[in-house]
């Protein structure tokens, strides 16, 4: 090529990628700039409904888009497939393709706020009619750090104990009677272990899953991830309750072999091999019957769950559960006709009967179940209120979550780290990792690494 | 004797000048839009704009924007801010970055020694095979053919380390095992390197086995008639022939698994204990699962500076051998 059409063929890609670039800047900043649009201006939101869904529930999700539509004549509201993936979210947040309106999970909440990732709607939460009537370890888990509410919590619970009543009772144990303490829990992973040949007691490890899990296992015994004065953010992870919870899980590892022969779990193999039989007892949400149950095919009669022990001093139970969400790049308008879509499709059945019956008939129609006891996302004598407006539509064998039921409400709930939450979990899934795959390995050197770690983790952001 | 003074315009090459400085001055003398058109330059853009628009979309965008990210803190939602070299700095002292780095020359290191003699010997193996040799060279080829995300995922139920785990059912049956296979850090990247290799070997295989045709007969001939058995055959005729696309495949592999990715992310997600996490694995998790774009692309920017190293070398290899 000569230098003449060097120069032409330079210039010409230097134009198309200014060009390039300046078209992507323009899309970026749409969003940006937004306008102070009258809520009654037209507007048109996409809005979050559950993948996979089968036609009846479809239609039913529809038909609910058209009540919510008549109800405001001047939104129109389009159904986006979306469950909140791991693996996908960050990129699909960045791409721009979530709907206006998606869940996440409340370990996410606190870290898309402080990286300003979703939209702050928090005036128009602020203006709803039960805005203040949040359970106050719920509601933090979708506030900044002014305590202003940027999320709306749709649903709660507690980490509970899950187990598998067939391996109980081919063990020889009692799944009416599930351990009441760590001993027990250990006691049990090992009978379980030797009678059946299936790990007694299993750790989810990987994807940020084994710092929540063990930070899970601190808690119950009076540790904290994190403490914080003030606006000063201290890793709480070289402590004495770090270490028992880690010498706990070698002593079931290396001493007792009661944990299985698989340390990677993550949530979803967790899951799939606990339905399957191939583990006796984990540690998850105790809202995770309907996953074990429909998508994992686990029969429904081997199911169990109970309360974990608190043991030590000021223990609490993890606290989880799910938060609405309104897209950063959604105009004002469309940002307001979303918290309206949240208060309608999300709230309405907590809070109003016939909203609940309605949900809850859709729901035992489509073989999903209904009634699995979960925590308030206000107070319980409101969530017990709606549990009578549905009991005729329950369809769980509620005498099998007893030992959660029965305990779980009367359990201190602490909420997560609040400072880069996910961050601190992946800092520790190597030192759960370590324990259960290197005999040998130095816990108080682990310990003191991974806190040195999340201490700057945690400057940093 | 009278001196002729003749005149030049300005712009002309002196009269000592070579033959092919004026001709070429002329060329360009004469060149204007017109005469490029003429010349064909006008279609021979139209005809390159659509390669031109898709490279410069699809290729050479991204490289532009990761370099303008690399300086940056963004995360594609809130509006980037300029932080200069931070993102480098940050990522040079992230404690993991040396774990990454190491994890990745032992992959590369376990692939140099074991998965790249490994289709060598086959490929000489199979060139002696005198018959059904397009059977063989088809099985060899297979695990090319299987999606690599299936094959990782089967070869994950095969690594099962209890007892009676597929791979541990088969070991056990000479009386080794049960092995941890991806449950312990020692064990978790040879593991890795095993399936990759098999994954990997079957193309190699091919590119060998084509290679051997090329070597002439009359050389094995000769050795024979001095005497030489299979293994001076292969070291004195086959591996000075093959010395040229064995610095290639070797080369590209060192290039490969300097960015080995698949592995690590689905078989261990970088466990147990970041024995598996390698530079490519790093930078998915600072982009996708921090959502980290700046550090993302600020060691992939590093990263694509040490292969290029490694590609000048690759390049300038190969045009020593062309000549």
């Amino acid at each position: 090529m000569t230098s003449s059409r060097r120069t032409l063929a330079l210039t010409l890609v230097g134009a198309l990628t200014l060009s390039a670039l300046a078209a992507c800047s323009s899309s970026d900043d749409e969003a940006a700039e937004g306008d102070t649009a009258a809520t009654d201006e037209a507007v048109t939101i996409q809005v979050a409904m559950d993948e996979g869904l089968e036609q009846g529930a479809i239609d039913a999700f529809n038909e609910r888009i058209e009540q919510f539509e008549s109800e405001h004549e001047n939104i129109t509201v389009e159904a986006q497939e979306y469950n909140w993936v791991g693996t996908t979210f960050t990129a699909d947040l960045a791409g721009g393709t979530l709907p206006d309106v998606f869940t996440v999970p409340f370990t996410d909440g606190r870290g898309l706020i402080e990286r300003q990732q979703i939209a702050d709607v928090s005036e128009q939460i602020a203006e709803l009619p039960y805005a203040g009537d949040f359970s106050e370890t719920v509601a933090s888990a979708g506030q900044d750090a002014d305590g202003k509410q940027w999320l709306v919590p749709i649903a709660a619970y507690g980490q509970g104990l899950h187990y598998n009543r067939a391996l109980f009772e081919e063990a020889g144990l009692d799944p009416d009677a599930p351990p009441t303490t760590w001993d027990g829990i250990q006691e049990a992973a090992r009978t379980i272990s030797e009678k059946t040949g299936q790990a007694g007691y299993a750790e989810m490890t990987t994807s940020n899953t084994g710092g929540w899990i063990l930070t899970t296992l601190v808690y119950s015994l009076g540790g904290r991830a994190e403490s914080v004065d003030g606006e000063t953010t201290t890793a709480t992870i070289n402590t004495p309750e770090y270490t028992e919870a880690l010498e706990m899980l070698r002593s079931m590892r290396w001493e007792d072999d009661s944990m299985g022969s698989n340390f990677n779990h993550d949530w979803g193999t967790s899951h799939a091999d606990f339905a399957a039989g191939k583990i006796g007892m984990f540690i998850s949400g105790g809202g995770d019957y309907g996953n074990l149950v429909t998508q994992n095919a686990m029969p429904e009669a081997d199911y169990g769950v109970t309360v974990l022990p608190l043991e030590g001093s000021d223990p609490a139970v993890l606290g989880g559960g799910t938060l609405a969400a309104v897209n950063a790049k959604a105009t004002p308008a469309e940002q307001a006709a979303a918290v309206e879509w949240i208060d309608f499709y999300y709230m309405e059945k907590l809070t109003d009967e016939d909203a609940a019956v309605a949900d809850a008939q859709v729901t035992a129609d489509q073989g999903q179940p209904v009634g699995a006891p979960v925590l308030p996302v206000f107070d319980k004598a409101t969530y017990d209120e709606s549990q009578e407006w549905i009991a005729d539509y329950v369809n769980v064998p509620l005498e099998q979550f007893a030992p959660y039921s029965d305990n779980i409400y009367d359990q201190p709930l602490a909420a997560e780290p609040p400072v880069a939450t996910q961050d601190l979990y992946a800092a520790l899934d190597p030192v759960v990792q370590a324990v259960l795959t290197d005999e040998d390995a130095d816990i108080d050197q682990l310990l003191s690494d991974a806190e040195t770690n999340i201490q700057g983790i945690i400057d940093a952001s | 004797m009278t001196t002729t003074v003749v005149s030049q315009p300005p712009d002309a090459p002196p009269a000592h000048a070579p033959v092919s400085s004026i001709m070429s001055a002329r060329r360009r003398r004469r060149r204007t839009p017109v005469t490029w058109v003429r010349g064909g330059g006008l279609s021979t853009l139209i005809l390159g704009l659509p390669l031109l628009v898709i490279f410069g979309l699809f290729s050479w965008f991204p490289i532009v924007r990761a370099t303008v990210m690399s300086v940056q803190t963004t995360n594609l939602v809130t509006a980037p801010v300029y932080v200069g070299l931070d993102n480098f700095t940050a990522v040079l002292a992230d404690p993991l970055l040396g774990t990454a780095v190491t994890n990745t020359l032992y992959f590369a290191l376990l692939a140099l020694v074991f998965g790249y003699p490994a289709p060598l010997v086959v490929a000489v193996l199979m060139s002696e095979v005198r018959r059904g040799k397009g059977v063989f060279s088809a099985l060899a080829y297979l695990p090319v053919v299987v999606p690599p995300v299936v094959a990782v995922l089967l070869w994950k139920v095969f690594y099962d380390a209890s007892p009676d785990g597929v791979f541990n059912t088969i070991v056990g049956w000479v009386g080794l095992g049960p092995f941890p296979w991806l449950q312990d850090p020692s064990w978790a990247m040879p593991s890795l390197v095993l399936e990759a290799t098999w994954a990997a070997a079957g193309g190699t295989i091919i590119i060998y086995l084509a290679a051997l045709t090329g070597v002439a007969p009359e050389l094995y001939d000769a050795a024979e008639v001095d005497g030489a058995g299979v293994w001076r055959k292969v070291w004195h005729v086959t591996l000075p022939q093959l010395r040229g696309i064995l610095f290639i495949t070797l080369i590209l592999q060192v290039i490969g698994t300097a960015q080995v990715f698949l592995e690590p992310y689905l078989f261990t997600n970088g466990g147990p204990a970041n024995s598996t996490t390698t530079i490519m694995l790093m930078i998915y998790n600072y982009a996708f699962q921090f959502g980290d774009y700046g550090k993302a692309t600020a060691l992939s920017l590093m990263l694509a500076a040490v292969l290029a190293v490694l590609s000048t070398v690759y390049f300038k290899a190969t045009s020593s051998w062309s000549k």
